[in-house]
């Protein structure tokens, strides 16, 4: 095997990972201010299926994903609307969103299956950094959303442990009480990280419909909005760590296809399974991990937050 | 020093829906002094200091800081006028650093976070007031007294000039106790002033300048804390004069109930809690522990309950080694536990009296549960034990603290148990309740059951247990007479010191 | 409309109210249906219409309402295996796959012996139904009940496995060599089917089904195990306290709760399809999951509200025609999820507008 295949697999896997890392560091923030998301698959198709659908009819891909990021907060402004204001259960308010995105991207988008997108994002090399031999290829030589994932990882990361905001939103989901005795508006705080959290996964969704694929499929995220919710528990709710482990997922989704170029002769069915296998064997050895450490879990995670009942 | 009062809180009435939290109280807090807030639960402590803190708004009266009156309309608009609050269950962030939590919230700093800085700029302000504490350190770090002086500095950083602690020394060693009255000195002294909410005399008469007593939400009095003495403060917080002192001295012991031999167990964090604890109980005596809360007490109860795995040791109950046994075991054994958690553990609050009174006997009955004589059952024991609630059928957590309380007591004492291990039971009840609960713990005792009983309020102890067993981290510091003993002796063994071998029975 | 959020009051009831544990479903369905003819609307269509439409396609002919009894069977059977999770606080979101598990397993039987009469082949597909089922609704329970692992991740992945392990079964080994080219088994033998009654595709599973809803409402009322259940669901401390072996709570309820949605998978292909083919069901995983809510997790409840979903799909089907999109049923759904959700608290607390707009 040489050199070059392991290249093309690892760049196509940062691809792959790109929609569930930026997914993932939705969900990061909205854990993070103590909402538990389950709609993300959901947010991502109601944001694939808009940008797809506006990008086609404006002919610019960056108007489609701001429409998309703007459907992507709007669905989760549902999710923060039942959850922060009614107190609903956040598990049950999760999943209905991601039913409800399911049959709305679907009704939305009858029309659109199939059809070709001309503006879509292509691959823009970094000039000298695609250059570096090996790390350039992989890492540098993609569309510019991709780029914008990376930035958004790392600036995530510096947001969360390097701001006074970012204590402030961590202090809202570890201790609502300790936040909103310190002069923090709790409710405020989580309305704007839901929703926020809700705009990165329709950017999700866009750059599956507008970059990876691109074009519009009923169902097309296939799961990679629970995968990017394991995501986060395997990231320990650390940006950094979902780049890490986006780029793994990535990898393993595109191991599929090439496996077959090194004369593994494995049904393509058993292949298509691996990630969501690999998932669940992830979140079984973290969550053994976490429970022996001590991790960062958001102590109020799922939690409503009622002042009366402190 | 002027003559103006830092804080003045006149005629303050708060109505509840159903109550009067606040019955047109006053108070008069200087400058440079420690005032205390003395009264029973319930009698509006806490109420009165929420308003002062901005979470209420009086429905009458007026506040004035400094001689200027005031309205306060949110907690951050009461700490941006310097009112302080040291909550008894602390607001901190547990997963962060000292210096996190301090500057939490707080103006005027960057965006960005220069940990360096802060830390530099608290380690120095705590110097001021001859307080230690690493601001790097992680919270659940922490011993609790470090924590409570975590908060006491949060305060302090924001600009207090009105500090309000609340039951500050109820999770505190008596030596604790007493650097926390030395801080607050310092602090008076440099012209802040001081409001402890307190139930205890003890604290209030060694530690105070003045002392305000609530009754039933309205005030009794103010009187200087020189000029006052235990019992004049107790019948102003009562309104009568409660018997506190022992009703028997001479017990004959009954057959040995329960017998632990060298137990040992770990804590949720797998460290040790206890270790190496040998103690016996009798028929008809209540054995009392004591130690401040966090010293493995609700450890031991559980592992006596069996909700916790022995790591060493033995464990008999009747003669009969149930070391190893399962909690349905000890359950059949005669074991009743009265866990520290009644919502939650106890009960269930979202299901009803019913079901609760059924929930540890529910295997006495056949393939079909039998919902009929339960119902009865569960009627009778409410009106046996005079409980207090809505319909048998509606969600326990409609009920209030105290007819919780009561239910949980009468569903163990109906199992007719062997031993009663009753965690903190008083806590957080009014008065009443208290006492009901108290009557029930010696009524058992009487009706020649064992009980364990912990708790955390000295005078407590004394008034039930025969005998006393001192816990401090983990191990028993003595085991004393409760007819011969002094809380000297006992507190000093809370603070850690071994009791003498001549004084052991 | 932040502000406006903030003002509003939440004041405790003193018991939980019963005419609005009746009432918030029903306007559920109400609000959701208005919900999601707004996007409907926007798409130029009248709502009304549509909603006509399929009514008319679910309850307004003899064929229709057999039809939605029939789709009503896996809806049932899939929200008693959904509630019963649910009961314990298990969120058991793979029904979906457990039942394509239980449909695998019942096809397995009826391929392997066909020759078997109905009487011993359809016992036997019962019980690898079951089994199948089963197995899939313990795997995630293991972990969860041991390690605390999320099962709501768990099992939702799951689904997704279940389908591909399906599909490479018809379109692989199992293909029927003269089904030209279409993911399709083999039809089964005789024995493999479920008599059905008289013209009407309604088959032998509308008794399973009821007779697992009675089975249901006596353990959760009146068995201790049911009592076992319900504790454990509303406090994991308290179960403990009183003794109840929560650990294996956990297995058993996950199991049984596998079970029966792989029991709905046998009724469908051994009822339906008579053969298992891709796509077995058209989400009644998913659907299973508003049900129970909406139903409270009440199995008798459980029934009627099927039914109406059941009406859901077959009215779905029938818009179709008009060129509506299948996904129209799941937006729909999804939007009485929310209003059932959202509403719960209007059971619990009434509602007061804070007057002088800010709120403690």
């Amino acid at each position: 095997m040489d050199q070059s295949i392991w290249v093309a697999i690892l760049a196509a896997g940062v691809i792959a990972g790109t929609p569930i890392l930026l997914a993932a560091l939705g969900e990061i923030i909205t854990e993070q201010s103590g909402v538990l998301n389950l709609g993300v698959e959901g947010m991502m198709l109601v944001g694939a299926v808009t940008g797809f659908m506006v990008a086609m009819n404006t002919s610019s891909p960056w108007i489609g994903l701001l429409a998309a990021i703007v459907a992507g907060g709007l669905m989760a402004l549902i999710h923060a609307f039942l959850t922060i204001t009614l107190r609903a259960n956040q598990v049950v308010s999760g999943l209905a969103l991601t039913i409800f995105g399911t049959g709305l991207s679907g009704y939305i988008g009858k029309d659109l299956i199939g059809q070709p997108l001309v503006s879509t994002f292509k691959p823009a090399a970094l000039p000298f950094l695609s250059e570096v031999p090996i790390i350039g290829p992989i890492l540098f030589n993609h569309d510019l959303l991709v780029y914008i994932s990376y930035l958004l990882a790392a600036g995530l990361w510096f947001f969360l442990f390097h701001t006074k905001k970012g204590l402030e939103l961590r202090a809202v989901g570890e201790n609502p009480s300790a936040a909103d005795v310190a002069g923090i508006n709790v409710f405020m705080t989580r309305y704007v990280f839901v929703v926020l959290g809700g705009m990165l996964a329709g950017m999700a969704g866009a750059y599956l419909s507008l970059a990876y694929a691109p074009s519009w499929l009923e169902n097309m995220t296939a799961g990679r909005g629970w995968i990017a919710v394991a995501l986060v528990i395997f990231a320990t709710w650390h940006p950094v760590k979902a780049f890490l482990g986006s780029f793994l997922f990535g990898t393993i989704d595109v191991l599929g296809f090439h496996i077959q170029n090194f004369g593994i002769m494995i049904p393509s069915f058993f292949l298509k399974m691996l990630p969501y296998i690999i998932t669940i064997i992830v979140l079984i050895v973290v969550t053994r991990e976490t429970k022996t450490r001590r991790v960062a879990t958001p102590e109020a995670l799922g939690i409503p937050y009622n002042r009366e009942e402190r | 020093m002027s003559s103006m009062p830092m804080v003045e809180m006149v005629s303050i009435t708060k109505r509840f829906p159903g109550v009067i939290a606040n019955d047109s109280v006053s108070i008069k807090v200087n400058t440079g002094e420690i005032h205390a807030l003395l009264g029973e639960n319930g009698a509006g402590k806490s109420t009165l200091m929420s308003i002062l803190t901005g979470l209420y708004r009086p429905d009458e009266g007026e506040i004035y800081l400094r001689g200027l009156k005031t309205e306060l309309s949110s907690p951050k608009d009461a700490a941006n006028k310097g009112i302080g609050m040291v909550h008894q269950h602390f607001k901190l962030v547990k997963s962060f650093t000292v210096a996190e939590n301090i500057m939490l919230g707080l103006k005027g700093e960057g965006m960005i976070i220069d940990r360096t800085s802060i830390e530099k700029r608290i380690r120095e302000f705590c110097q001021q007031y001859g307080m230690a504490v690493d601001p790097a350190a992680k919270i659940w770090q922490l011993t609790v007294g470090e924590q409570q002086r975590v908060e006491i500095i949060k305060a302090l950083f924001r600009g207090a000039e009105i500090l309000i602690l609340d039951e500050p020394t109820a999770v505190l060693t008596p030596q604790e106790a007493k650097d926390l009255y030395k801080t607050l000195r310092i602090m008076t002294r440099q012209g802040k002033a001081v409001i402890v909410i307190s139930h205890k005399l003890s604290e209030v008469l060694e530690g105070t300048d003045t002392v305000t007593v609530l009754r039933g939400g309205k005030s009794v009095g103010t009187v200087k804390t020189e000029l006052a003495d235990e019992q004049e403060l107790s019948r102003m917080m009562v309104g009568r004069h409660i018997a506190v002192s022992r009703d028997k001295c001479l017990i004959e012991k009954g057959k040995q109930i329960l017998k632990l031999q060298g137990i040992s167990c770990l804590n949720n964090r797998g460290q040790l809690a206890v270790q190496g604890i040998s103690l016996d109980i009798h028929a008809g005596e209540i054995l009392g522990i004591a130690g401040v809360a966090g010293n493995g007490q609700s450890e031991l109860a559980e592992v006596i309950a069996g909700l916790r795995s022995v790591e060493e040791g033995t464990k008999y109950i009747d003669g009969v080694n149930h070391t190893q046994s399962t909690i349905r075991a000890l359950v059949d054994a005669g074991v009743s536990y009265i866990p520290e958690d009644r919502m939650g553990t106890g009960l269930v609050p979202s299901l009803n009296a019913v079901d609760n009174y059924v929930l540890k006997s529910y295997k006495k009955h056949g393939w079909l549960m039998d919902w009929s004589r339960v119902k009865t059952q569960t009627q009778e024991v409410v009106e046996r034990f005079s409980i207090k609630l809505a319909s048998i059928a509606s969600p326990v957590k409609m009920m209030s603290g105290g007819n919780l309380q009561k239910l949980l007591l009468a569903r163990e004492i109906m199992a007719d148990p062997r031993l009663i291990v009753a965690v903190y039971p008083m806590r957080g009840l009014d008065v009443g309740a208290m006492e009901a609960v108290r009557k029930l713990l010696l009524a058992q005792r009487d009706a020649g059951k064992a009980v364990l009983l912990i708790s955390e309020e000295l005078e407590e102890l004394f008034a039930l247990s025969d005998r006393i067993a001192v816990l401090h981290r983990g191990e028993i510091m003595g085991i004393v007479d409760s007819c011969t003993a002094t809380a000297e002796e006992v507190g000093m063994m809370m603070a850690g010191k071994r009791m003498l071998e001549k004084d052991a029975m | 409309m932040l502000c406006n959020i903030s003002s509003l009051r939440f004041e405790k009831r003193e018991d939980v109210s019963t005419t609005m544990i009746l009432l918030v479903p029903i306007l559920s369905v109400f609000c959701g249906l208005l919900f999601a003819g707004l996007f409907i609307a926007l798409t130029g269509k009248n709502p009304v219409d549509v909603y006509m439409l399929m009514f008319e396609g679910a309850f307004g002919s003899q064929y229709g309402i057999s039809e939605t009894i029939v789709k009503a069977i896996p809806l049932i059977l899939c929200s008693l295996a959904v509630a019963l999770a649910f009961r314990m606080q298990l969120w058991n979101i793979g029904a979906e796959g457990q039942l394509y598990m239980g449909a695998f397993g019942a096809t397995w039987a009826a391929l392997s012996f066909p020759e078997w009469p109905a009487s011993q082949l359809l016992p036997f597909m019962v019980i690898m139904g079951a089994l199948m089922g089963g197995l899939w609704g313990l795997l995630p329970a293991i972990p969860r009940a041991y390690f605390k692992v999320n099962e709501t991740i768990t099992t939702l992945l799951m689904n997704y496995i279940a389908i591909l392990w399906v599909d490479y079964f018809v379109y692989g080994p199992w293909k029927d060599p003269k089904g030209l080219g279409f993911p399709i088994t083999a039809p089964f033998s005789s024995g493999a089917i479920l008599p059905s009654f008289g013209i009407t595709r309604i088959h032998w599973g509308i008794i399973f089904a009821i007779v697992a809803v009675v089975i249901l409402y006596i353990i959760q009322n009146y068995t201790k195990w049911g009592f076992e259940i319900r504790v454990s669901g509303e406090s994991a401390a308290a179960a403990k306290y009183a003794g109840m072996n929560y650990t294996r709570n956990i297995l058993l309820v996950m199991f049984i709760s596998g079970s029966l949605a792989g029991i709905a998978g046998m009724t469908e292909v051994s009822g339906i399809t008579q053969r298992l083919q891709h796509g077995i069901s058209p989400g009644y995983g998913y659907s299973a999951i508003i049900i129970a809510w909406l139903a409270r997790l009440h199995p008798v409840v459980i029934v009627f509200v099927s039914v109406i979903f059941g009406g859901l799909l077959v009215g779905g089907f029938s818009i179709q025609t008009s060129g509506f999109p299948a996904a129209t049923v799941a937006m729909l759904q999804g939007a009485i999820l929310f209003f059932v959700v959202g509403g719960e608290i209007f059971t619990q607390y009434r509602i007061r507008l804070d007057r002088k707009g800010r709120s403690l």
